[in-house]
Parts: structure tokens; sequence; C-alpha cells
């Protein structure tokens, strides 16, 4: 009797449980789920491909150091931002991003299309000592990435990984992510395979302007330099219907 | 398909939502409840020192 | 008599012990040959932490003794849980002040890796929101269910392994962002193993609390409770949901997450708007139903209007995350659906906040004479405002111009300073006599210049966040004449720096309020009444005066 009454009890608090999360389950699906479906995230967009090596270690240092924190990448479509920042942010642009780097607060400027906008030797004085090239700047400085070699070990699991979440990485370019990294540091040597595997806009060059060293630096500009360089927004049709926004 | 979800989304889903809400409303207001939450609602200044012993709880 | 009794529960004690000693031997072996092979030096030193954890555990189950009488509370959990709390705030609030000098005068970044600003940022707002927050909703709420059920919490093993195993979630995540380990998704930066083991320990924390909701008297479960409930399930899901990410290795402390671009962005918001709802107000006010009727003494004003809140506020706020990527690339109808959402929240948040503070009818006086209560009532007064504020920073015409400024961060903490923050304080010096047995705090005196000082500083923080964050919006979209942006980027940088000095003055005035408390809730566990004190007003709320 007694315990007939404490079974019915016990299952009132599973019955709320189940009830708080329909309730809130159902907005997040309803949200969430069709994202899945819509093209313009999912469908390619011309000039868009997978960082190379170089660049992906040094989209793992920009979000070692919280860049995020301060820096969006999202060029929201409102005039002021254009103006400053450039076309606005296409959602095919950060598809392959995991996970992307949107930001949610400008203490610094927006960097999505920070790509060639300065030149290398100004972002290594900018990363090295910040105030030295921007007397007003309140970002701290970086002067460690120099020095520091790139720890570039495990980088073929690295992009097997991103490929796991579906980043079309091929065979061939997970087998030569070493070498690829390397080519991308050494303009006089052979930079075929690395053109070949991702385009020849991929910017070949000594970042860090120490050849003697494969530095986090170099990676981190090789991954600023190329932000927002890969889609022409000149040719991009904005009132596609398919981009519902 | 992706039209198909935004519509099913916009219309069921929050259908469904109106439904549940009602029903938490209903129960809130419900004549037969409402000695239960004069009591529940002074819980707080009823508890005491001592739990209510497994004794007296489960037989 | 109690011998039939007493047996099987020793030995049930004896089996989930020694269940417990097998899951932290394997766990010891596993961090130990992870820290061996780690692939970088964060994982070998997060690996380390486990082992000694899961030693430390061992040791600590086996020589577990459940105390004689388990008739009575578990008042002890929540003991450690009040201690947590102040330790964590103190830590959470330091951070704080320690980046707000960073913005205001650069060179305290002293050009190291692990103390720069974005390294920082993530520690103190997870040591605020997790650490201190997460530790006050443990304890309150072990203390919450067990009162208004009747009941000693369920388990003896289990609540304490919700206590260490989270704080040990804490001290990983924290240590983490350190060394640069995170997934940068904001709020949930702890990266893959953090958050496998975050997991485990949420579900023993439901466990504890629905066994604890089962073996109460009363039909009804009250209502503190249905928030709280509301705060551990909303959260588990949440946190699945977000951080579904891939390890480049077992051995590696990084991951890539499995969503890419727009589609993890609206997760990651999703997770991280209810992440407010459901961690800093589901969760607080579970604590406002209990502690403010408690400390008042006076029943729940509404207790229908309190149901309806619940159901309406965990209806709305899960729609509302797409407010946070207003005119991004993200779809327009899923915007609009966050602003309309959002808008809609206004409503049960005010229905909720006129319950708190009308429980005080009929009591008004306390106002004047309890800084305690006052705390309480106040701390529902900023979640008024701020969740007023919500709701019209939401609106697109409105976001555009205060999204990516600190106009979001003043927003920010005049709900974690103004409500998460005093409605915590307010329940910490209720719990502080009753959890060490104390007939009263050691000074409300003290309580009232931890009031004015913490009150002064949430002014100057949020008056600073508002001017120097519209004015900051208006910057960035201003025009001259000729149709050009009239300021550089680096123009508005420079008329942010007396905001931020006057923004950090007020995090140091908050910090040093927290002081007052630590100290104050210190001598009280040692026992002591401050000399002086006014006699009618010590009594403490778990009696009657």
């Amino acid at each position: 009797m007694a315990k007939l009454s404490h079974e019915k009890i016990e299952k009132n608090s599973i019955l709320l449980l189940v009830l708080i999360l329909v309730v809130v389950s159902i907005g997040g699906l309803v949200e969430i789920v069709p994202l899945f479906w819509m093209k313009s995230s999912i469908e390619k967009v011309e000039g868009m491909r997978p960082y190379t090596p170089l660049e992906l270690m040094g989209r793992d240092i920009y979000i070692r150091e919280g860049c995020y924190v301060c820096h969006s990448q999202m060029i929201r479509s409102l005039r002021s931002e254009v103006d400053r920042y450039g076309h606005y942010s296409l959602a095919a642009e950060s598809m392959y991003d995991h996970p992307f780097q949107w930001g949610s607060k400008r203490t610094g400027p927006d960097l999505a299309r920070v790509g060639g906008k300065y030149s290398d030797e100004w972002h290594r004085l900018h990363l090295a000592d910040p105030r030295s090239v921007v007397p007003e700047s309140v970002m701290p400085g970086y002067p460690f990435l120099a020095e520091t070699p790139l720890d570039a070990r495990h980088i073929r699991e690295r992009l097997e990984a991103d490929r796991a979440v579906g980043v079309p990485y091929s065979e061939e370019m997970i087998a030569h992510a070493d070498e690829d990294l390397r080519a991308q540091l050494a303009p006089g040597g052979d930079t075929d395979g690395l053109i070949a595997r991702y385009g020849d806009k991929v910017q070949v060059r000594d970042f860090d302007g120490n050849p003697k060293m494969v530095s986090e630096l170099d990676a981190l500009i090789a991954y600023l330099q190329m932000l927002g360089t890969l889609v022409d927004t000149k040719s991009f049709k904005a009132n596609e219907q398919d981009n519902d926004r | 398909m992706y039209h198909q979800m935004v519509h099913f989304a916009g219309t069921w889903g929050l259908g469904l939502l109106a439904l549940l809400f009602g029903i938490a409303v209903i129960y809130a207001l419900w004549p037969a409840n409402r000695e239960k939450f004069r009591r529940m609602a002074a819980l707080p200044l009823e508890d005491e020192e001592e739990p209510i012993s497994d004794k007296e709880a489960r037989p | 008599m109690t011998m039939n009794e007493a047996t099987p529960r020793t030995q049930g004690l004896n089996a989930s012990a020694m269940g417990v000693i097998a899951a932290f031997v394997a766990g010891a072996f596993w961090s130990l040959y992870t820290a061996i092979h780690a692939y970088d030096a964060p994982m070998r030193f997060h690996a380390l932490l486990f082992t000694a954890f899961f030693v430390i555990g061992i040791a600590q189950v086996a020589a577990f003794r459940p105390p004689a009488d388990r008739s009575q509370y578990n008042v002890k959990i929540v003991k450690y849980g009040v201690v947590a709390s102040v330790f964590w705030g103190i830590a959470a609030f330091l951070v704080g002040v320690l980046i707000a000098f960073q913005l205001a005068f650069p060179a305290l970044n002293f050009d190291t890796s692990f103390l720069n600003f974005g390294r920082l940022r993530p520690l103190h707002t997870s040591a605020a929101i997790f650490a201190f927050g997460g530790n006050v909703l443990i304890a309150t709420s072990f203390w919450v269910v067990q009162r208004t059920s009747r009941a000693r919490l369920a388990g003896e093993i289990a609540p304490w392994f919700v206590f260490w195993g989270y704080n040990l979630f804490i001290v990983i995540a924290g240590t983490g962002y350190l060394m640069g380990v995170t997934q940068s998704k904001e709020y949930a930066e702890p990266e893959w193993y953090a958050d496998l083991w975050l997991t485990i320990v949420w579900v023993v924390y439901l466990l504890v609390f629905l066994g604890t909701l089962a073996r109460r008297r009363e039909p009804h479960i009250y209502v503190a409770n249905w928030f709280y409930l509301a705060f551990i399930v909303t959260i588990a899901m949440l946190h699945l949901g977000n951080n579904v990410a891939l390890p480049v290795s077992l051995f590696s402390s990084k991951s890539v997450i499995a969503y890419a671009g727009a589609q993890d962005a609206l997760i990651q918001w999703w997770y991280g708007h209810n992440a407010v709802g459901f961690f800093l107000t589901a969760g607080f006010l579970g604590i406002m139903y209990y502690f403010v009727p408690k400390r008042a003494e006076r029943p729940v004003y509404s207790y229908r209007l309190s149901i309806i809140h619940f159901w309406a506020l965990i209806f709305l706020y899960i729609w509302a995350g797409p407010h946070h990527l207003h005119y991004t690339a993200l779809p327009m109808w899923a915007q609009t659906l966050g602003a309309t959402f959002s808008v809609m929240l206004w409503m049960p948040s005010w229905g909720g906040m006129l319950n708190g503070l009308l429980t005080l009818k009929g009591a008004w006086d306390k106002l004047r004479t309890d800084p305690v209560i006052r705390m309480l009532v106040v701390s529902v007064a900023f979640y008024g405002m701020s969740t007023f504020e919500g709701p019209v920073m939401s609106m697109h015409w409105v976001n555009g111009l205060s999204h990516y400024t600190d106009w979001t961060i003043g927003h920010v903490h005049s709900g974690a300073l103004g409500w998460v923050g005093f409605v915590s304080f307010g329940a910490l010096y209720c719990l502080a006599p009753w959890v060490f047995r104390r007939k009263q705090l050691y000074s409300l005196v003290l309580v009232e210049w931890h009031f004015w000082i913490a009150t002064l500083g949430i002014l100057l923080y949020i008056t600073a966040m508002w001017v120097s964050g519209i004015m900051q919006g208006l910057m960035w979209r201003s025009y001259d004449a000729l149709g050009f942006l009239e300021y550089s980027f680096a123009e508005t940088v420079v008329r942010m720096h007396p905001y931020y000095v006057i923004r950090a003055t007020g995090g140091v005035l908050f910090l040093i309020g927290a002081l007052i408390m630590a100290w104050n809730i210190y001598m009280t566990a040692r026992g002591r009444v401050r000399s002086g004190e006014p006699e009618v007003l010590a009594a403490p709320a778990g009696m009657a005066i």
C-alpha cells in the first residue's frame, strides 16, 4: 500500500523531468535542425578550400591565445561595417571552421577580411609589441610566438580529425601534410604539390622573416594573411534565393 | 526540405508549445489545487530541524 | 531492533563503495597511461591531476564511514559548498579585476602567454559562472531539496563525488585556460576530457537530486525544486549538444567540434544564451523561491504565479539564442524568432520578479532592519532590470548598435553582479550560521558594509559600460559630411580608457565586499559574534524570531 503510493510519487519527479526535457528540446530542435539542410551553409562557394596545414596550425594558435575574445570574424550586413571591414561575411566562408570564430565582442577590430590588409612585417611588429605600430592599442603583446618552434608533430592526425567531422581533406593532403607545411614557408623550394592540392592562391613565403625556424608566428601570420581572401565577393550574388538572408 | 522544416517549425512546433503552456496554466489555476498551493507557499517556513525519518516514511 | 534495518543499508553502502573504488582504480590506471603517452604538456599535467584525484579518492572512499545517525539532514556537504563558493567567488572577482585593469593598462599583460587577456578572460567567466555560481547552486540545491522534501540527501558517497568531482572539473578547466587549452566556444571552453568528466559528475548530481525528491513525504514537489531540476536537466542537454567534439587523439588535449560555421554558431548561442537562462536564471530562481520567503518569514506571494512563471520561463528561454547573431550569416527567420521570443521573455521574467518582491508584503520594514533580506531583494530588483534590458537589446535596431560593444558586458554584469552575485551572497549569509550551527552571523553590520560597497561597485561598473558601449557603437557607425567613416577603430579605443578605469574601480569595490563577506563567514564559523551587534536582528532566519 505505502509502497505503491511511494512509487507513484517517484514517478512524479520523473514526469516533471520528462516534461521539462520536452519543453526545452522543442525550441532548440526547431531552430537548429533546419540549418543542417540550408544550402548557403553547406554548399561550396567558388574559392572555398580547406586550410593548408600551416594555416590550420596558425588557427589553432589563434584559438589557444583566445584571440576570439576580442576580435570578431563576422562582418554584419550593416553599411558602416561593410564600409569599415569589407563585404559582409557569408555563411559559406566559415563552412570549414570547427569551431566557428565569429566572436561576440570587438575590443579590437573585426578580422574576417584582415588577410592582405597589412604586410607580414607589420604583423611581426604588431604581434610582438602592438603599441609599436598602433600607439592607441590595448592588445597584449605576444613576443613569445616568434621564439617558440611550431609543434606540428601531429599534423596528420589533426587533419584527419577535421576530415572526420566533414572537412574535405583528401588522402593525398593528409599524406603530404608535413611537406606542405614546410613548402608554404620556402618560396624557393618545391611548391608544386602544395599548389596542386590547395590552389594557386596559396600564399607561399617565410612569414616570420626567420628562415632558421618554423615558429608559431609563421603559422599565425599565415592564417591571418589568408583570412577573407578565399572567396571573390565581387562575383557573389547575394540575392540568390537559396541564400535566405 | 529546408523550407518544409522551417514551415513545420513555424506552425506545428509553435502550436504544440502553446498547447503545453495552456495545460500548465490550467493546472496552476485549477480550483482543486488551491488548498495545496496555499500549503506549498508556506513550505519553506515550516521545514523543521529534523527530516521525517525513513521509519515513518517507509515502513 | 535496528539491526535488521541497519545491516542491509550498511551492506548496500559497502557494495557501492566497492563499485566506486573499482571505477577509481580503473580511472587511475587510465589517467596514468594517458600521462605517459600524452601528446602535449597540458594533457600530461591534467592526466596526472586525474590520477591524483583517483588515488586520493580511493583512500577516501575506503576510509569512508557514513554518519551513525542517518535520520539527520546531510549538512556537512552544504558546509563544504559554502566554503567553496566563497573561495571561488573571490578568485573569480580577483581575476575579473585583473583583466579589467589589463584593458585599461595593457602593460599588465606582462607579454606572457599564461597571463594575457585572451587566456584570463575565459578563466574569469568560468570562475564566476561555474566555480562560484556552480558551487552556490550545488550547495543551495542540496540544502533546499532536503529541507523541502523533509528527507536526508540520497546517497552517502555520491554527494561527495558530486562536490569533489565538480571542483576537479573547475581546476582542470581553469588550469587548462592558463595553458591555452580551450575549445574557444564561449562559456564552454573546457576541452573534451573535461567535458566528459563533467558529464559523469552531472549525471550523479541529477541522480542524487532525484533520489532525494523520491524520498519526500509531500506528494507535490516544491517549486524551488522545479527550478533546480530544470537547471540540472537542461544544462545536461545543452552541455551534451554543444560539446560534440572529436579529439585529435585520446592523448591530445586538442579536439575539433563536430559542427562547422553557421551551424556551430547557432548551436553555440543556443547553448550560451541558455547557460544564462538555465544556469544563471532558473537555478538562482530556485534560490529565490526558498531563501526569500525563508528570510522574510512570509509565504511565497503567489504560488500559482510561481508555476506559471516556471513554465513560461522555460518555454520561452530556449528560443532566445539567435539574438546573439543578428545581421550575421544566420538566416533571417531564425534571427526574428530569437528576437520575438526574447521580447516575450520579458513577461515571465517580471512575473517572477514581482513574485519575489511581493513575498515581502507585510514585512517591508525588514528591508530597513535586515541587510541580508535587503541583499536578496535588491538582487531580485537587478534581475528585473537586466531582464528588461535584455529584450530591448535583442531587438534588431538596438542590437545593431549594442552588439560587439561594452554595453553587452555591462548588461551581463548587471545580471551577474546584481542578480546572481547578490542572491548568492544573501543565501550564503543565511546558510553560514545554519551549516556551522551557530546562533547568528558574526556581524550584520559587516553585511551592511558589504551591501553598500558592492552596490556602489555595481553602479560604477554598469554605468561606465553603458556610456562606453553606446559611445563606441555610435562612433563605429558615424559618418562625416563627405560620407566617409568618421573615426578609425583606434580612435574609439582611446576613448574607452577612462571608462575602463571606472569599471575596474567598480570591480575592486565588488571584490572588497566579497572579502568582507569571507571574513564575516570565517568568524561565524569560529562561533564569534562581533561586539556591539544589535541583538534583535541577530536571530538567524532558520529559527523564528
